[in-house]
């Protein structure tokens, strides 16, 4: 019973402590949480605007959580997300702004480059530890600051000018639509949320319903296992990063295409990347789960921007809760045991 | 302006950017050799900043000249302190160490400027007015030739940091404290069947590397950019575990490797403006010590391997 439960009740219970935690933090600091709660609540839901701006900020979580989400269910951490989704990012402006071809053929082309430049970028890892052992945590975090310079570079001095953004996409490229900003009173919503949907399912299917996928999991499992059922490891291990980087691809398309419409030179990382941890670890590393993380994590960076219009309240106060959540959910070992001391007790 | 005048520019330069990289470097050689990865400490080296700034900024008038050096070690409390969340989620819960990493990082960034804000009701300190003091080193920069390129124009806190290279490097590898914290990082059973207590010796490795990482981040921020932002520490942390891991898990290899990176970063700022180097785009230098670290890793200039059981959590009794 508890086993069956704990698949949905430690992340819950870590959100809920999570919220806890930080309003005591607001208490000593001297703020009201109710208000900053509150203020959160009505900067996702307030109005149509804040809405149509909430599930825009979902739409890359949703995908950065499928990327870590799919290499941890290969049992690869994918921490270079924030590097594959920025050179994804680059990829598919420079489709958007390089290529002049009928939207039918433009937008998905951008979408796909996006998508095989984090692909190729997570590559690296993969056949690194593939071919050589070398830990995949390292190596992605180091191709992480090599995206972010080497991006930043190609920006001004090969796309541009020495200027610090590219031109816009051209219309033909472009993710955005008046008819959903209008729906939500012009906010930046685009399509990048059907984007994310699909590859939701996409991400589903693969694992629970194909060979592949299967194979996968398989050496999430057990490496040994797997290698002595005639599986190949080492093809395994590549094709699962290469899947995660194209996800994380499609997320900085989603950025590109959608939200912004160019690409300009970055002082530091988006954190979309390493949110995509948090969002994979509560939503449990399942497709629907990460659906689910995605949207309380993308709300809540959302609404946090309401948080210091109405009160005196700074925003970080929603990266702490945040961080908090992660803690508790990667300490769930620590609340089973308390779980199982509570039940124990019960059967005496 | 020719070779020497140019080498009493970067060396100096080199050797300042390079101090706060050796702090946090010792301080991951201490974490990981007794088995618990730390991709926190770029989290610790915020705290570390955050602290040193807020203690200089509030008590320079009581201190005075010493505000410095007593942030530094205010920084070195805070630091250790919020390591202490790293080291009971990892080691006592059980986490996995690189979430839990993960999690101090984003932690740090949000705590700090939630309390800048807090504190300034902006998003960034004022600028500090107690500085650390560029020094020519008495005697020792007098020694012709490389006395004024090694010894003058330079921060004491810089060849404090060299220096404790070399105690880290004897701590580790002559004392018995430190064949214990090898002894956890490489075969946590054995050393537990021989009586060590390994929760213990991996507690005290990541509390020292909180220590170093904080000293790191209050000295980067003290002699780099003498105020706290959200931009104030920005990879450091992740560019001292490439030091550790370029310079083999070695108290000596990562100093070696953190000033080979601050030549990279050094370069990569003050480079423009001088000959040989203004023709090198800044794009080489500034991704150099990421793409060495990754070459480092996959053997072509000796293979690095880290400590055995490094990652792992130990739990008494499993095979």
């Amino acid at each position: 019973m508890v086993k069956k439960m704990s698949g949905l009740f430690i992340p819950v219970l870590s959100v809920v402590l999570g919220l806890l935690a930080g309003a005591i933090i607001m208490l000593v600091s001297g703020y009201n949480p109710i208000d900053a709660y509150s203020a959160l609540l009505y900067g996702i839901f307030g109005d149509s605007y804040f809405l149509g701006e909430a599930i825009r900020t979902v739409t890359p979580y949703i995908l950065a959580g499928l990327a870590v989400a799919f290499a941890f269910r290969t049992g690869l951490f994918n921490i270079g997300v924030e590097g594959q989704l920025i050179v994804g990012w680059l990829a598919a402006v420079w489709v958007g702004t390089t290529f002049e071809l009928p939207m039918l053929i433009h937008l998905p082309l951008a979408i796909l480059v996006g998508g095989l430049a984090g692909a190729v970028w997570a590559f690296i890892p993969g056949l690194l530890k593939a071919k050589f052992r070398v830990h995949e945590v390292i190596v992605s975090i180091m191709l992480n600051y090599t995206a972010l310079h080497v991006t930043n570079y190609i920006i001004s001095y090969v796309l541009t000018d020495k200027l610090d953004k590219t031109n816009n996409i051209f219309a033909t490229a472009t993710l955005r639509s008046p008819f959903l900003s209008g729906l939500t009173d012009g906010s930046r919503l685009h399509w990048g949320i059907i984007v994310a949907m699909i590859c939701a399912i996409i991400m589903w299917f693969i694992l629970e319903k194909t060979t592949t996928g299967f194979e996968l999991k398989a050496v999430g499992f057990n490496q040994h296992a797997s290698e002595y059922a005639g599986m190949n490891v080492n093809r395994n291990i590549m094709m699962s990063m290469v899947i995660s980087g194209a996800f994380a691809g499609f997320a900085g398309a989603m950025e590109g295409l959608g939200t912004f419409g160019y690409a300009s030179i970055k002082g530091g990382f988006t954190g979309i990347g390493f949110d995509g941890i948090a969002v994979a670890l509560l939503g449990a590393n399942t497709a629907i789960g990460v659906v689910l993380a995605a949207f309380l994590f993308g709300g809540l960076k959302a609404g946090a921007l309401n948080i210091p219009v109405e009160t005196p309240i700074p925003n970080e106060i929603v990266d702490i809760v945040i961080a908090l959540i992660i803690f508790f959910v990667a300490s769930s070992y620590f609340i089973r045991w308390i779980l199982n001391r509570i039940n124990k007790k019960g059967v005496k | 302006m020719d070779f020497y005048q140019v080498l009493q520019i970067i060396v100096p330069s080199m050797i300042g950017l390079a101090a706060p990289l050796i702090f946090t470097a010792l301080g991951g050689v201490f974490s990981e050799r007794t088995g618990v990865v730390n991709i926190g400490l770029e989290g610790l080296m915020v705290i570390g900043a955050f602290t040193g700034i807020v203690f200089n900024l509030t008590f320079a008038d009581v201190f005075g000249a010493a505000t410095p050096w007593i942030a530094v070690l205010v920084a070195m409390v805070a630091g250790t302190i919020f390591s202490l969340l790293h080291a009971v989620a990892s080691i006592t819960f059980r986490a996995d160490q690189t979430v839990s990493g993960v999690a101090i990082n984003l932690l740090a960034v949000g705590l700090t400027l939630f309390l800048v804000k807090k504190l300034y009701g902006k998003g960034q300190t004022d600028m500090v007015t107690e500085n650390f003091d560029r020094v020519d080193v008495k005697f020792l920069s007098d020694i012709p030739i490389i006395g004024k390129i090694f010894f003058s124009n330079g921060y004491y806190i810089s060849y404090i940091a060299i220096v404790l290279a070399v105690v880290v490097w004897y701590i580790i590898f002559k004392t018995p404290f430190g064949l214990r914290i090898r002894a956890v990082g490489e075969h946590p059973m054995a050393a537990d069947t021989m009586g060590v207590n390994v929760a213990k010796i991996r507690y005290a490795g990541v509390l020292l590397s909180g220590a170093f990482a904080g000293i790191g981040g209050a000295v980067h921020a003290m002699t780099v950019s003498n105020e706290f932002s959200h931009s104030t520490i920005n990879g450091q942390g992740f560019m001292a575990i490439a030091a550790m891991i370029f310079g083999k898990w070695h108290p000596l290899g990562a100093m070696g490797a953190a000033l080979f990176f601050g030549l990279a970063q050094s370069l990569s700022i003050v480079g423009a403006s001088l000959p040989f180097f203004k023709d090198i785009p800044s794009v080489y230098l500034l991704i150099a010590p990421y793409v060495l670290t990754i070459i480092a890793l996959t053997g072509f200039i000796g293979r690095a391997d880290a400590p055995k059981a490094s990652g792992l959590p130990y739990i008494k009794g499993k095979r």
